[in-house]
């Protein structure tokens, strides 16, 4: 049964749904946020524009693409003509999003990324579409685990990772609004949907779902659901009390909330859909390497390439799964006492 | 555009020699760069901004200006030359060239140097960012053109191809590429290395308009750029014969000079050649 009502302070406070509720908790891809999103800032905003490279369904260009086809271009399957003709379009205007698979846009892309849209500091706005091994049965070519290092390392970039669809729009249109280049970085697969109309979003802004003193899980994108119901789990059956923090942009972290967790609850682990080296746990261990040296214990792919299968069996193999999650917690929870 | 009276072509010719020193002085100050293609598309840069551009150097962000992409950033200093000896900042300032805090970076940045249009250097990636600006310039009914200098080598880079492509694809014939085609890379020749003919039956194979003149001659550049700008429907593009190092006898020709400067004994003689060819066009007035 849904009750919103015993959720805990900082979930209500955030207007999240009952997310304890599996039964009835609403599931949409985040990319449908995008496709929503999109469509709202190119009505409000001519100059919004979408071009895409061949995946207009898979990146949820078509509601645009239908809607407000002089908004829309269509190149074809060149991902460094996308990076660079946006780049061409933004220094005249235009705010381009461009939309393609997270492997191919930034992937093959990566170097008209730094100089075209950072080094030129350009308004493009990157969707990266199907992050992840929770892609599924396409296999490790097109699951790219690499994508949040690759664009944290540049210099200007934007990197927000919504935790679900809902969010993703609020971001989408945020970030239409935010000059400077961006990478917007969604999945494929359907995911729990967390957060409701309500919940606030702001860039930079990282938000606590979640109060607890005892270890604080630092989690973005679809796997904040799996922090969640393993920081419910670990309450319930063990005591341990998590606060769960939606780090939803990746680049500027917000230090403060970083910060604020480690000193609060001792012990950190970070939960992300990527390879634990140089990804968004990666940063918050420079943060706290720096400024406030926590035991960290990092969720993610252990430096291994992702293979076909089915996305949640693939979440749990490569231990990203809510079990894998409280494990952690544990071992980070024993370390802050050691 | 105007027409090109023989008396502005005498300035023109005299200025592009003015752009040649700029660059020989820039280059030998800097103490590294880009000899040859720097001074083999000097009358071309001439021609653009003392003829062929609207664009204003005192106010070099002016909505209304022409767009002129330098696709290899590595030939900066023709540029940086050319702008300088058209008004957009003193010229002491080509001296300036690569060294710490000067806007005149090493390869070009649309950041430092406003109206460079884009950040350049990484090969194949202008044609691409001007298809971006025309297409731009027609999706607002703009009426500003799109000028994109490349080099010859740059067409192995598969980007230029991409971008030749979508060109054709959104009929952009306020877009021009002008090809610096010097035949020459840093390790050679360029049909040594990778061979590019037949190019002018690739472009029009990708659905361009072609055509060839010879770069060093601004009153056929001028004329080419006219008859291109009269297609519709059509990106258009100029091959330009160049001759690397042109201007200075000792460079021309040799690919050794595609990405070093002159020492100081070199550009004494660089100059006084181009001082020579300074007074040879005075003569002539």
């Amino acid at each position: 049964m849904s009750d919103t009502q015993t959720l805990d302070r900082a979930a209500r406070a955030m207007s999240l749904v009952d997310y304890r509720d599996t039964a009835n908790l609403k599931q949409l891809p985040t990319r449908n946020g995008f496709g929503e999103g999109l469509l709202e800032a190119a009505r409000a905003n001519r100059n919004v524009i979408g071009i895409c490279a061949d995946l207009s369904e898979s990146t949820r260009f078509e509601g645009l693409k239908n809607a407000l086809p002089e908004q829309y271009l269509e190149i074809g399957v060149a991902e460094q003509m996308l990076v660079a003709m946006a780049g061409g379009l933004a220094a005249v205007g235009k705010i381009p999003w461009i939309a393609s698979y997270a492997m191919f846009n930034p992937g093959r892309s990566w170097e008209q990324v730094r100089t075209i849209m950072a080094l030129n500091e350009t308004n493009v706005k990157i969707a990266g579409a199907h992050a992840g091994v929770s892609v599924g049965p396409d296999g490790a070519t097109h699951q790219a685990i690499e994508d949040i290092a690759i664009m944290r390392v540049i210099p200007h970039m934007f990197v927000v990772v919504p935790c679900d669809s809902v969010q993703t729009k609020k971001a989408t249109l945020a970030l239409s609004q935010t000059f400077g280049p961006t990478y917007l970085r969604f999945a494929r697969e359907k995911s729990a949907i967390v957060t409701s109309e309500a919940t606030p979003f702001e860039i930079g802004k990282a938000q606590v779902f979640r109060e607890g003193s005892d270890v604080a899980i630092v989690a973005c994108g679809i796997l904040v659901y799996n922090a969640l119901m393993a920081a419910d789990k670990l309450s319930r059956e063990r005591g341990i009390e998590c606060r769960v923090v939606n780090n939803h942009t990746v680049k500027p972290m917000d230090e403060a909330a970083i910060l604020d967790a480690a000193k609060t609850c001792g012990a950190v682990v970070t939960v992300e859909e990527h390879q634990i080296h140089s990804g968004m746990g990666s940063r918050v261990a420079e943060i706290l390497a720096a400024k406030h040296p926590t035991p960290i214990e990092f969720i993610g792919v252990d430096d291994r390439f992702g293979q076909s299968g089915d996305p949640v069996e693939l979440i749990e193999h490569y231990g990203m799964g809510s079990a894998a999650i409280e494990a952690a917690v544990l071992r980070a929870h024993a370390r802050k006492r050691a | 555009m105007q027409t090109l009276t023989p008396q502005r072509l005498r300035e023109l010719d005299f200025k592009a020699t003015d752009v040649r020193e700029g660059i020989i002085r820039a280059l030998l100050a800097a103490g590294s760069g880009h000899s040859a293609g720097s001074l083999d598309m000097a009358d071309i840069f001439t021609a653009l901004y003392g003829h062929v551009m609207r664009h204003r150097p005192e106010e070099p962000n002016w909505p209304q200006r022409d767009r002129l992409l330098l696709s290899c950033g590595h030939i900066a200093p023709v540029r940086y030359s050319a702008m300088a000896n058209f008004g957009y900042f003193p010229v002491d300032e080509l001296l300036t060239l690569r060294k710490f805090g000067t806007r005149l970076q090493g390869h070009p940045e649309r950041v430092s140097l406003p109206s460079v249009e884009t950040t350049s250097g990484p090969l194949g990636e202008g044609l691409a960012q001007g298809v971006g600006m025309a297409q731009a310039a027609k999706m607002d009914g703009a009426d500003f053109r799109v000028y994109v200098v490349t080099s010859d080598a740059e067409h192995q880079c598969g980007l230029h191809w991409e971008a030749m492509m979508t060109a054709a694809k959104f009929k952009l014939d306020n877009l021009l590429c002008i090809i610096d085609r010097n035949f020459i890379q840093i390790d050679g020749s360029t049909e040594e290395i990778m061979p590019l003919e037949p190019l002018a039956d690739k472009y029009r194979a990708f659905n361009w308009e072609v055509f060839e003149c010879d770069g060093h001659d601004i009153a056929a550049f001028v004329a080419t750029v006219e008859r291109a700008q009269a297609v519709k429907g059509k990106p258009q593009v100029i091959i330009a014969k160049t001759i690397p190092g042109k201007g200075v006898s000792y460079m021309e020709g040799d690919y050794t000079w595609h990405g070093k400067p002159p020492n100081a004994e070199q550009a004494k003689t660089a100059l006084a050649e181009l001082a020579a060819t300074r007074e040879r066009i005075l003569a002539h007035v």
